[in-house]
């Protein structure tokens, strides 16, 4: 007897299980294929159907029927060929005859797990809700008694610190004839300290970005701060740098990210004598929000040879970093040896920090951190970062939202009298909604010294697609529309570099303007914020608790 | 706005000059306070320059509390001042305003000066505490050669209140304020100026760094870097945390509260120390906008402001006598006859410092260095 699957298609899917459902309109399509041709994922092939059609030619009515076979596009339900809902298709189609749609119904999680392998993505945490950053608003506004400043035309000075700061008590000063001066006899250690832009870029490495999109990013913000005079920085990620920008002066705009596979710092190690300048800094991962307690991966397809000569490693194998530095095991011991490393390297010259995943044992770290000398800063990755590839129950589920593991963080330096010595950076789900500005001033005031975004300038800059709705998140396969994350020529030769350079400068230069129209009417311009809290509140009372700033509503 | 009126003088001066200029000024506050700070005593306190003198004012029952405590701690009583307080219309008068004069405790009189101004903070902190709760006690200074007045109303009034007119009251510096009321509620440890160990200042101005100002003194573990009923409180701490506690010279207080770009603190000569000390303080810049006036323990007296006061003070007068405004209609009307050429109002890179019985006036410019006005 033949089984009844093959009548009622059983154990496939519907199309309502899945994420994303293709529009496409028969009356509009041209039949071209460029849709189909475009598809990352294979979600939409080029078929043939059969149409019954009812015909009536002549002086009267004569209905026939008959058969048409046409050309369709048809959407797979094939959970390997979901439609990720890039939106590629329409960006394509000449005649808006294709787009997908987001289905709230879908089940797509219950069923991406075939072969017993758990769903993994790239992207951030799918939680469109909006977030604590979002819910504090600017309430401490001035007013007569305290003129507002003209953002326009007052002279503002954003820019903060990387770096351990001496305490003023512990300065090797000496006053001579009422000048002044630093005793360099007293042969004190004095740590050093770069004035940077606010805002940096966070690590996202070669391999993890295209080449296009990496160099797009670099001459960015070397732009920024050769043209424009704003000291942004940004971190490399995992995987090194590329050598002709190790051995060039503009290396002073990077922070050379060292993680758990090590991977990059062979040929790092080797470009040291060869530097004409030093890195702005050292940032040293033992975790990232998007996927705490996880390593990284850069799958086998993305490591072609020029992601294999930056690495130092074989052509198109798989690159796990392990969760933890492998020779690490306590944060007393190793952590400090493997900072004081790192300030070896460079000769003391070069700021070395940590940088962890949002956590409820981050105020652990951080008072470890204080007693330790040569921690230069402490960088804090929220739940909302984003990665390149995690398991989607890691970046779903795992991690600590940020606002309120920097705010208790800071109160705890607060508490000690340290909150000017380590800097405080904060990470993850800046700009989630696009209010770059005010989520970054809204930061500051709770305490952080530095601000690091990824996804927004990603989006800004290259145009990436994805968003809280699982939109594309494909940046794990290598098959990224875009061209931002993939090693595929065919893929990234999409993206224009000086088209993303020239974005980040804009992104960059119209942040400096809102964050002016934030800090000007609340009387702020010689120094940033931060630790302004009495200028903040949250429309939550919960929120405001928590954060020990007032309730407004 | 508050009004500000500081004099500086060769003299012993009675506050009513301030009171005056405060009155011509008159448009900027509401009456809601005044407070007193005398430095230098003249009239029955000029043979007591030795001895701690605690201002402040008590209840019936806070002055009986009081003393019971400073007997206990072997504070032994030289002398009193009470004002010869006349009812005025509109002033709520308190029980007890005094200014006393005490020896030092037998084990305390052979002690370093340090270890003396220790216990007078403590003792004054003590004095606070015990009398917060019900108002009882109110304590704004314990200290040699200095006394502190403060009430609620209008100055004119006050200086009426307290018979300061005829009184023999006198110093050679004297700082006043007439409140404007930014402080929400009326709170007498709100009032300016404000004093600890031997520094003393006042400000206008609202101050929008006060938050991280606030928490960066508070986590200094000094017992007397407290308070904070004002915004205004920290810029004293200021001063006393960058002269007394840091050791800088005065100047180095306007590179504390209003810091240099990094760009320009590399054509100073010490440029390198500078650089240094922004980075250590930047939780103590003021980022304005306020007007500062104060005063060393050694009897320097200043003022200086941030580049966003838009309408600045003004210092100016004669060889043993410098008046410090926040109003250049106070300083005609304190020193008339001066001449207007020698006037500074410290600007953006400015700090005016004036030497003890206003001999020589100087302008400190973080760019430039030193310049002699008046000497």
């Amino acid at each position: 007897m033949e089984p009844a699957t093959r009548l009622d298609h059983n154990h496939e899917l519907t199309l309502k299980e899945l994420p994303y459902l293709v529009r496409w309109r028969d009356d509009r399509c041209k039949r071209c294929g460029r849709c189909t041709a475009v598809c990352p994922v294979f979600a939409i092939v080029p078929t043939v159907v059969v149409h019954r059609v009812v015909e009536s030619s002549g002086a009267f009515p004569q209905p026939k029927t008959g058969r048409r076979v046409v050309t369709a596009i048809k959407q797979s339900t094939n959970i390997s060929n979901y439609c990720i809902g890039c939106a590629t298709c329409s960006l394509v189609c000449p005649n808006e005859a294709i787009e997908p749609e987001y289905n709230p119904q879908n089940k797509f999680l219950i069923h991406k797990n075939r072969g017993g392998t758990p769903y993994t993505r790239g992207g951030r945490r799918n939680d469109p809700l909006v977030s604590t950053l979002d819910r504090l608003k600017f309430t401490r506004i001035s007013m007569l008694t305290d003129p507002a400043l003209d953002a326009g035309r007052h002279e503002f000075r954003l820019r903060s610190y990387l770096g351990r700061i001496l305490p003023a008590d512990e300065l090797p000063v000496k006053i001579i004839d009422g000048k002044a001066e630093v005793d360099h006899l007293a042969e004190k250690f004095i740590p050093p300290v770069r004035e940077i832009y606010p805002v940096m870029i966070g690590s996202m490495s070669v391999g993890a970005l295209s080449p296009n999109m990496w160099e797009g990013l670099a001459m960015g913000i070397t732009y920024l701060n050769e043209v424009d005079g704003m000291p942004v920085v940004m971190a490399s990620g995992e995987g090194g740098m590329p050598l002709r920008l190790l051995k060039s002066r503009f290396v002073k705009y990077f922070i050379p990210q060292i993680a758990s596979g090590y991977f990059g710092w062979d040929e790092m190690i080797r470009a040291i004598p060869h530097m004409v300048e030093d890195p702005c800094a050292i940032e040293i991962k033992y975790g990232q929000g998007a996927k705490p307690g996880d390593g990284g991966l850069l799958m086998a397809h993305k490591v072609l040879k020029l992601i294999s000569e930056i690495r130092g490693v074989p052509l198109g194998v798989d690159l796990p970093s392990p969760p933890t530095h492998q020779t690490k095991y306590s944060i007393e011991e190793a952590v400090a040896k493997m900072i004081q490393s790192m300030y070896m390297a460079w000769g003391f010259r070069v700021p070395v920090y940590p940088k962890i995943s949002g956590t409820k044992t981050a105020k652990a770290v951080l008072n470890n951190l204080v007693r330790n000398p040569f921690a230069a800063a402490l960088s804090i990755d929220g739940e909302d970062g984003g990665t390149g590839a995690a398991y989607n129950v890691s970046m779903d589920k795992m991690g600590h939202p940020i606002a309120s593991n920097l705010r208790e963080c800071y109160l705890d330096l607060v508490k000690q009298g340290k909150q000017n010595e380590l800097p405080l950076i904060a990470a993850g789900g800046v700009g989630k909604k696009g209010n770059l500005a005010a989520n970054v001033a809204a930061l500051i005031m709770l305490g952080a010294s530095c601000v690091s975004i990824g996804k927004y300038i990603m989006q800004a800059a290259a145009g990436c697609l994805g968003d809280e709705f699982n939109r594309c998140n494909v940046c794990n396969l290598g098959k990224c529309p875009r061209g931002i994350t993939t090693q595929d020529p065919k893929l990234y030769r999409r993206l224009d570099p000086d088209k993303v350079a020239e974005r980040v400068v804009e992104v960059f230069k119209a942040l400096d303007v809102e964050l002016r129209k934030v800090f000007a009417p609340m009387g702020r311009s010689t120094e940033l914020p931060i630790g302004m809290s009495d200028g903040l509140s949250a429309d939550d009372p919960a929120i405001s608790e928590r954060l020990h700033i007032s309730y407004a509503c | 706005m508050c009004r500000l009126s500081a004099i500086t003088s060769s003299e012993y001066f009675s506050p009513v000059e301030n009171i005056l200029s405060l009155e011509t000024m008159k448009e900027g506050h509401d009456g809601s306070g005044m407070g007193l700070v005398l430095k230098d005593l003249g009239g029955e306190f000029e043979g007591l320059k030795e001895y701690p003198v605690l201002s402040g004012i008590c209840s019936k029952g806070g002055m009986q509390v009081l003393d019971d405590y400073m007997d206990q701690k072997g504070f032994k009583l030289k002398h009193i001042w009470t004002p010869k307080v006349k009812p005025v219309k509109g002033i709520q008068p308190r029980d007890y305003y005094f200014a006393r004069a005490y020896e030092y405790p037998p084990g305390f009189r052979e002690k370093p000066f340090a270890d003396k101004e220790e216990l007078l903070l403590a003792t004054r902190l003590k004095l606070r505490k015990m009398g917060e709760q019900d108002e009882s006690i109110i304590v704004f200074s314990f200290y040699p050669d200095v006394i502190t007045l403060k009430e609620v109303g209008d100055p004119m009034e006050l200086g009426e209140f307290f018979g300061l007119g005829t009184d023999n009251l006198r110093a050679r510096i004297i700082l006043a304020q007439g409140r404007q009321n930014t402080n929400y509620a009326i709170n007498l440890y709100a009032c300016h100026p404000f004093f600890i160990q031997g520094f003393g200042s006042m400000t206008n101005g609202e101050n929008t760094a006060f938050v991280p100002i606030r928490e960066y003194l508070m986590s200094r573990n000094f017992p007397g870097y407290t308070g904070y009923n004002s915004d205004s409180e920290v810029f004293t701490h200021i001063l006393h945390y960058s002269c007394h506690t840091l050791g800088y010279p005065l100047n180095y207080y306007k590179d504390v509260i209003t810091p240099l770009k990094a760009s320009e603190i590399e054509g100073r000569q010490d440029g390198e120390a500078v650089a240094l000390m922004k980075m250590a303080l930047r939780p103590l810049c003021i980022d304005g906008p306020n007007c500062v006036i104060g005063f060393t323990p050694d009897g320097y007296t200043f003022m200086v402001q941030d580049a966003k006061k838009l309408r600045p003070g003004i210092v100016g007068g004669v060889s043993g006598k410098i008046g410090f405004m926040s109003e250049e209609c106070g300083l005609d009307s304190t020193i008339p006859k001066r001449d207007r050429s020698l006037d500074v109002t410290p600007m953006k890179y400015d700090m005016v410092i004036v030497s003890p019985g206003a001999k020589e006036v100087k302008v400190w410019n973080q760019l430039q260095g030193w310049t002699t006005i008046m000497n």
